[in-house]
């Protein structure tokens, strides 16, 4: 892949930064998946842990096993290997949702913020096809590009204390949903019946990296299901 | 067997945690105090990794019907079993229905208790760790209640020290050395230089999530757009309001704050035994000198045996 540099940067005593791009780009994520493909398949001497984000990894050792030159040379000679990687086929995953009302509490601030109704609002977001950047802040937290642009909305200037599990959020340009109760400061338009995070099925997680996800409107009934 | 018959402020079932699985958003959890749950582990001779109870700020009382060894180790909770105090850093027998009590602490955040044997729960990933967040791993996911029993494990790797046997006290550092963080350079000198010559305070906000500190507000930098991306254990982020918060052992995995700083390995032991209201500072290391200190805190642990 020419022309794309990788930066590397220390993030901590035994963790290690590889970033392809300051911003997100599709490229940047091709290479990030791409990256721990390799890594997966192909582990490094002392590499026991790997975080992706939009343009980047940060992969963990142990300090008492290896460094931080020697991960980065390790790095250096898979990266070579990149353009060869085969990601697995992307999988398509519905999640239904039950937009606005209780399970969606911001979905009137946000349609008016953009001078649309609920209903477009909600339409909107469940019209595209999104795809799971990596997964990261908690067990089984997707995040998903390719929300329409009209969509795009600012966080909460606060975040919430608690947000319920299975609450659907745009954040940005971004989407995801809440597979736990937790901390969260996405706008809430929604939210799915369905369990993100599944400790007793293989896989555990709902969505895997790379997978194509659409959201299905469903009534509060269906809902209660 | 355990009989939970009170179970402390918040106690849970802790190994060393599961690394391994940041590509699912899964953080590792395990002890907060790792090197405490190890040397405890290593007085009672089990394999570093066998699960033991972390109890923190309060401890609770807990009922052996048919004996045990045990050590407590971390933080000093004022043991007794029966009318006998128990020191912690200490091997000590309990007998067939003993009982052994615990209070508040003494000293820092986390006592832990180790039996030889170790703690027997269902894994989840691998690990006995509870990872109180999602609910996943320990038992049941959840910290400890009244009535509940706990099965006593086969993990003993060698014999027991002898004995009450004195040992080497790891006391916990209020100065927590930092190694630069992917963000440091955008933070301007008067921001760093405020980080690193001022007091921080932990607030009531400290879990096994991360640790929310005030002091002196740290400027956000200018014309930084951040894009989410992993983040270290014991990264110290400085989100728009300009307090710190340091991310600990459930942290979540990926992060959109600027970080500053990153605390060394060898002082993480020393965050697990942070207590609300305790005032820290953070002092500048670089890589090698965080090595060196990794590697001497990890010959003191091993001369345990």
């Amino acid at each position: 892949m020419a022309g794309l540099t990788a930066r590397f940067q220390p993030a901590s005593d035994q963790s290690l930064l590889i970033s392809f791009a300051q911003r997100v780009s599709a490229l940047a994520s091709l290479r990030v998946r791409r990256l721990l493909r390799l890594l997966e398949t192909n582990p490094l001497p002392g590499v026991v842990n790997l975080h992706p984000g939009y343009c980047s990894v940060l992969v963990r050792f142990d300090a008492l096993v290896t460094r931080h030159g020697d991960v980065e040379a390790s790095l250096r000679r898979h990266l070579e290997n990149l353009d060869d990687v085969r990601l697995p086929e992307p999988r398509d995953v519905e999640i239904p949702v039950c937009y606005g009302g209780e399970f969606g509490i911001d979905l009137g601030e946000v349609a008016g913020m953009h001078g649309m109704t609920p209903a477009q609002v909600a339409a909107g977001h469940s019209s595209v096809v999104y795809t799971v950047d990596f997964l990261g802040f908690a067990p089984g937290f997707g995040y998903l590009s390719g929300l329409p642009d009209e969509l795009a909305t600012p966080r909460l200037p606060v975040p919430r204390r608690s947000v319920p599990a299975g609450s659907v959020g745009i954040a940005g340009s971004q989407t995801g949903v809440y597979p736990f109760a937790t901390a969260g400061g996405w706008r809430l338009i929604g939210r799915t019946p369905v369990a993100m995070f599944r400790p007793d099925q293989e896989p555990m997680s709902l969505l895997a990296i790379g997978d194509r996800v659409r959201f299905r409107p469903i009534s509060a009934a269906e809902f209660a299901g | 067997m355990i009989l939970v018959e009170s179970p402390g402020l918040f106690t849970t079932v802790q190994d060393l945690g599961r690394p391994g699985f940041g590509p699912m958003g899964v953080s590792p959890s395990g002890a907060a105090d790792a090197v405490a749950l190890r040397v405890g582990n290593r007085l009672v001779g089990n394999s570093e990794n066998a699960a033991g109870l972390e109890m923190t700020l309060s401890g609770g009382t807990f009922v052996f019907p048919e004996g045990a060894f045990a050590a407590l180790a971390g933080a000093d909770f004022g043991a007794a079993l029966g009318e006998a105090e128990v020191s912690p850093w200490t091997l000590f027998r309990i007998p067939p229905g003993g009982k052994l009590r615990t209070g508040h602490t003494r000293t820092g955040a986390r006592c832990y208790l180790c039996i030889r044997g170790g703690i027997d729960v269902k894994p989840f990933l691998g690990s006995a760790s509870t990872h109180v967040l999602s609910g996943l791993g320990g038992l049941e996911g959840r910290a400890l209640r009244k009535g509940d029993v706990l099965r006593i494990g086969n993990l003993a790797a060698t014999e027991p020290r002898p004995e009450g046997a004195a040992l080497p006290v790891f006391l916990p550092r209020k100065t927590l050395r930092v190694t630069d963080a992917p963000q440091s350079g955008w933070f301007s000198e008067a921001s760093r230089s405020i980080f690193y010559s001022s007091a921080f305070r932990v607030t009531e906000e400290a879990n096994r999530m991360g640790l929310r500190l005030e002091g002196p507000a740290i400027a956000a930098p200018a014309g930084g757009n951040m894009v989410t991306e992993g983040v270290a254990l014991g990264a110290v982020q400085i989100p728009a309001g300009g307090q710190p918060i340091i991310l600990f052992v459930e942290q979540q995995t990926t992060g959109g704050y600027p970080k500053i700083a990153s605390v060394i390995a060898a002082d993480m032991s020393s965050v697990g035994q942070l207590r609300p209201r305790d005032e820290i500072r953070f002092e500048r290391v670089d890589l090698t000198t965080a090595r060196a200190l990794l590697r001497e805190q990890e010959e003191a642990i091993r001369a345990i045996h």
